[in-house]
């Protein structure tokens, strides 16, 4: 019981950090979650407690009253701190490597493990009777 | 033959994570290089009179983000003393989400490099410029178009590696 009334003040107190009163819940934490904060790189604005954060989770908070759909907030952001504040980045030429890399480096993993499980097959290939003939003959006592 | 793929493989991996381990994740680039500077209107840190994006056309700028707050401002501010000493470059002061009289003191302190110095207490005008870690340093031309932007404490390498050859290619 007790543990439970903590998760419900903890997932209230998330949503209560921002000052402008949070007018879609679903969408404001799908949007913090995928923003990234600047500064400890590795968390979303949701996980962050730096200052930044803090103001970019106004920000959404804000232009979510405002009524602006969810592209217009993550475009007022790239168009100030570029497509590293997206977690899941568009796909452009400069991102490319990114979305496609994994897939490459699955399909060359394939390829040698294909390329290597052949390997001991070709070297167990009957012999040519025609060498081992010349070979007998040369030994022939 | 047979070791020269792994071989080739690995060298690729190492210089991979080796530039890898060279590249600076903190510096983020910035969309506004080679953008006009964001519009903003801004009280100064004293008086009454204004400062916006209007007056940074004219004469190329360096425009520094700075807080008393912010401990590496502190030391890059030797930098911009010298900077302000040398003369020959409008250097303004931005100060961010800071106290008016807590910036005061700072500068009473510690010398005050700025011609000019704006007070962006909310920190709105940093959001539109793409602050996100004091100290930041933006070189904009007499067009007001934003060149150069450096994240961190000003450094005289730095200076004179990113900012001078680009203040010295803007200036007619």
């Amino acid at each position: 019981m007790i543990r439970r009334a903590w998760v419900a003040a903890l997932l209230l107190g998330s949503t209560a950090w921002a000052e402008t009163p949070v007018t879609e819940p679903q969408r404001y934490q799908a949007l913090i979650h995928e923003l990234r904060c600047l500064v400890c790189q590795n968390q979303s604005i949701a996980e962050s407690n730096a200052p930044l954060a803090q103001d970019l989770r106004e920000q959404v908070a804000s232009q979510l009253a405002e009524g602006r759909s969810d592209d217009e907030i993550r475009d007022y952001l790239t168009a100030r701190y570029g497509d590293f504040v997206l977690y899941r980045p568009p796909l452009r030429w400069r991102t490319a490597l990114l979305w496609v890399g994994p897939f490459v480096l699955v399909a060359l993993g394939l390829w040698l493990a294909w390329r290597f499980s052949r390997r001991p097959a070709a070297a167990s290939r009957a012999p040519d009777p025609e060498a081992l003939r010349r070979l007998l003959d040369e030994h022939r006592p | 033959m047979r070791f020269l793929l792994p071989v080739a493989v690995l060298l690729g991996l190492v210089i991979l994570l080796g530039v890898g381990l060279r590249l600076d994740p903190r510096t983020v680039p910035s969309p506004l290089i080679g953008k006009p500077v964001p519009a903003f209107q801004l009280p100064r840190l004293e008086g009454d009179a204004g400062f916006s994006d209007g007056d940074l056309r004219g004469v190329p700028s360096i425009v520094n983000f700075f807080a008393s707050w912010c401990t590496p401002c502190l030391e890059e501010h030797p930098v911009l003393m010298q900077l302000a000493r040398e003369g020959g470059v409008r250097l303004v002061g931005i100060n961010y989400k800071d106290a008016p009289d807590d910036a005061l003191r700072w500068l009473a302190r510690h010398g005050n490099p700025y011609t000019v110095v704006a007070r962006d207490s909310e920190g709105d005008a940093g959001l539109d410029w793409g602050v996100y870690g004091v100290p930041e340093t933006y070189l904009v031309d007499a067009d007001g178009v934003i060149l150069h932007k450096h994240v961190g404490p000003l450094t005289p390498t730095v200076w004179s590696e990113d900012f001078a050859p680009r203040l010295t290619g803007a200036q007619p």
